[in-house]
């Protein structure tokens, strides 16, 4: 008798991802879908992807997936869920889509407790353009536009969007975490899990910030790229539960 | 979770809303109104359900309008948006996920929700969205302006695409136009503008509503992101088609439906051109502003008509390619320095002569104005022949 231990998560279609080898972005999906597949509601479930790498999402997870345009994934998914209050809504965001060009649509959607769920990749730059500054670069990490390493003088400090979202009075459940050992990537599928699980109780705007390796825009190994974010990039955003008014669910 | 038993507590609430709108219909058949409540009361009856706006003068009232008739309504949803930007991705999202939505705005607000509109156009969404025209550019001014044309009908947003664009001319066609403006969206699945201006959305006038939609008798949407529930493939709606030949596949596949909705829907008012040797063409409040005109220079027995496109894209060229062939002079009157005056040359080709009248930046001719100005070039016309 042959058991099956570890397959593709029934929502995650048959299809190879394009991400670079040592990408965070695979290791989300499948988080995701397996949270979907485990809550038992992937068949009611419409997703949003944006523009950034993740842009061909809806090629890799086997539910409904309606693209917004950069940075108004908020806003879409606040169209969806009120037109289907009894859907699954989530929208799936770059650091540069919600905390630059969609800081708008991602705080007063979350103000207003929108009932949907937020995936926010942090991976401290811009990935899809080619590895420009993004609003989460660290004080002195190097990039296309600011190849003497990002200076406060003259590119402003990183933003910690999430901590700004935890003040916004309809945000329920926010969390940060990371994809960099086994440890931390189970801990980012509770914090998904619990996402979902928010919205399933109809308790309002729930997140999850991943911080997420890029190895190619940071020019290094995979290995060290996941390191750089153990030992770099959580300092400036440590990984922690930043608001949570639901408790256990 | 079950889609049946949402819906059977959504339909009590949603019938009884449709016996107020009845009532109502039943008591007052005729109402005075102005136009920004009238394209509200328009669209609440066209089973729209969902309006999101941000606030701009002079187009508030049908914000607050939308606010109310949304919450009487009980199952429609209204959203002051953070801005016309975020407005326009609401839409997005209401309308992927099947419902009749609309948003309105005046020319700023216009000019930010380009990218949602060319986004709608590539996704074929249907949407409706009203501009009530304002003096520009930049802030301009608050009053009556037809300064938006170009950008109406030319697309607005990036890409290769169209956009139907309605021009109201009356209380009552701001009512009847509104209904259709749902219809030619759902039907062609792609945004419809409805062209107005704060005259037209200040105006008070009677009209008579058409009743009101029963939207669950609506034609389903085989196409929308509600789930799959187990019961087909997922969907996906997507603009970015990165394989060039794809991309010229899906833009080859709009143009036919563009060419079909020019087919089908153009549609122009033509008011005593039978015998005309001049004609003037306007449309909206110009047009009305026009009519005047060419009613007191008739008066006087000069053979003058107007043409008034209704629909600014599909432009009507025919029937001012028919009408060139025995009118030898077009004068074209618009609120703004000249837009709608090149697809009058562009339809004419040459045959005859067009003039332009025109006073942008918010200011109103009065018929007098205008008469004189038809006077004046069909007294040359006519000295030339003697
Ligand atoms: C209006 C608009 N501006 C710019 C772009 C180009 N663009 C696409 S993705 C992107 C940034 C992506 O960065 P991020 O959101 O961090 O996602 P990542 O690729 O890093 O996952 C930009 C600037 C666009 N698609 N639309
Ligand atoms: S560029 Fe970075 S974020 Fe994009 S696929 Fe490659 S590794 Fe992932
Ligand atoms: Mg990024």
């Amino acid at each position: 008798m042959v058991k099956k231990v570890f397959g593709r998560p029934k929502y995650l279609k048959d299809a190879p991802f394009h991400y670079c080898p040592g990408c965070g972005h695979s290791i989300i999906h499948r988080l995701v879908a397996e949270v979907l597949e485990e809550l038992d509601i992937g068949d009611i479930t419409i997703g949003v992807p944006p523009a950034g790498c993740a842009v061909l999402a809806y090629d890799y997870f086997d539910v409904d997936m309606g693209e917004a345009p950069h940075g108004r994934g908020a806003a879409v998914a606040t169209g969806i869920k009120r037109t289907l209050p009894d859907r699954i809504v989530f929208s799936y965001q770059g650091d540069g889509d919600i905390a630059a060009i969609g800081t708008a649509e991602t705080i007063h959607a979350a103000n207003r407790g929108e009932n949907i769920t937020v995936i926010f990749v942090n991976n401290g730059c811009y990935g899809m353009t080619g590895g420009q500054m993004a609003p989460t670069t660290l004080l002195g990490q190097a990039s296309t536009t600011t190849p003497g390493g990002r200076n406060a003088a003259r590119d402003a400090a990183p933003i910690d969007l999430s901590e700004m979202l935890a003040i916004a009075h309809g945000s329920v459940y926010i969390e940060r975490t990371a994809v960099t050992s086994p440890k931390t990537i189970r801990g980012t599928k509770r914090a998904i899990a619990k996402a979902f699980k928010t919205q399933m109780a109809n308790r309002g705007f729930s997140l999850v910030e991943i911080l997420s390796p890029c190895p190619v825009n940071w020019k290094m190994s995979p290995v060290d790229a996941v390191k750089w974010i153990d030992s770099a990039m959580t300092k400036t955003f440590p990984l922690k539960v930043i608001k949570d008014e639901v408790g256990k669910l | 979770m079950d889609k049946r038993i949402v819906s059977a507590r959504a339909v009590p609430r949603a019938l009884l809303s449709v016996l107020i709108l009845q009532l109502r219909f039943i008591v007052d058949k005729k109402v005075l109104m102005r136009g920004s409540h009238v394209i509200g009361e328009a669209a609440a009856r066209a089973g729209c359900r969902f309006y999101a706006g941000y606030p701009i003068t002079p187009q508030n009232e049908l914000t607050e309008y939308m606010a109310e008739s949304m919450d009487r309504l009980g199952d429609g949803t209204f959203i002051q948006a953070e801005s016309e930007l975020a407005a326009v991705n609401m839409i997005i999202g209401a309308s992927m996920s099947g419902a009749r939505a609309m948003t309105s705005s005046s020319s700023p607000g216009i000019s930010l929700k380009q990218e949602g509109i060319s986004f709608l156009a590539a996704q074929e969404l249907p949407a409706v969205i009203v501009n009530t025209m304002r003096g520009g550019p930049g802030l301009g001014n608050i009053a009556p302006s037809q300064g938006d044309y170009f950008q109406a009908t030319r697309g607005g947003g990036h890409g290769d695409y169209r956009t139907i664009v309605l021009a109201p001319a009356s209380g009552q066609e701001l009512a009847d136009l509104t209904r259709t403006a749902f219809e030619y969206a759902d039907s062609y699945r792609t945004p419809v503008l409805i062209l107005g201006d704060g005259m037209m959305g200040q105006m008070m006038e009677p009209v008579v509503f058409p009743d009101p939609v029963d939207i669950h008798k609506l034609a389903p949407k085989p196409w929308i992101l509600d789930g799959a529930r187990g019961k087909r493939p997922s969907r996906i709606i997507r603009s970015l088609l990165l394989n060039p030949s794809t991309e010229e596949e899906r833009n080859w596949k709009l143009m036919r439906k563009y060419e079909m909705i020019s087919r089908e829907i153009t549609r122009a008012e033509s008011y005593m051109t039978s015998d005309a040797h001049m004609v003037v063409v306007a449309y909206g409040t110009a047009a009305r502003i026009a009519k005047g005109a060419v009613k007191r220079v008739r008066e006087m027995g000069l053979k003058v008509g107007l043409l008034r496109p209704v629909t600014l894209w599909p432009f009507p060229e025919h029937n001012l390619k028919e009408l060139s062939r025995y009118v030898k002079d077009f004068l074209v009157f618009e609120m703004s320095m000249g837009q709608m005056v090149e697809d009058v040359k562009i339809s004419i080709e040459g045959r005859s002569d067009v003039h332009f009248y025109g006073r942008p930046g918010g200011i109103i001719s009065t018929p007098d104005e205008v008469a004189k100005i038809i006077n004046t070039i069909y007294h040359r016309r006519h000295l030339e022949e003697d």
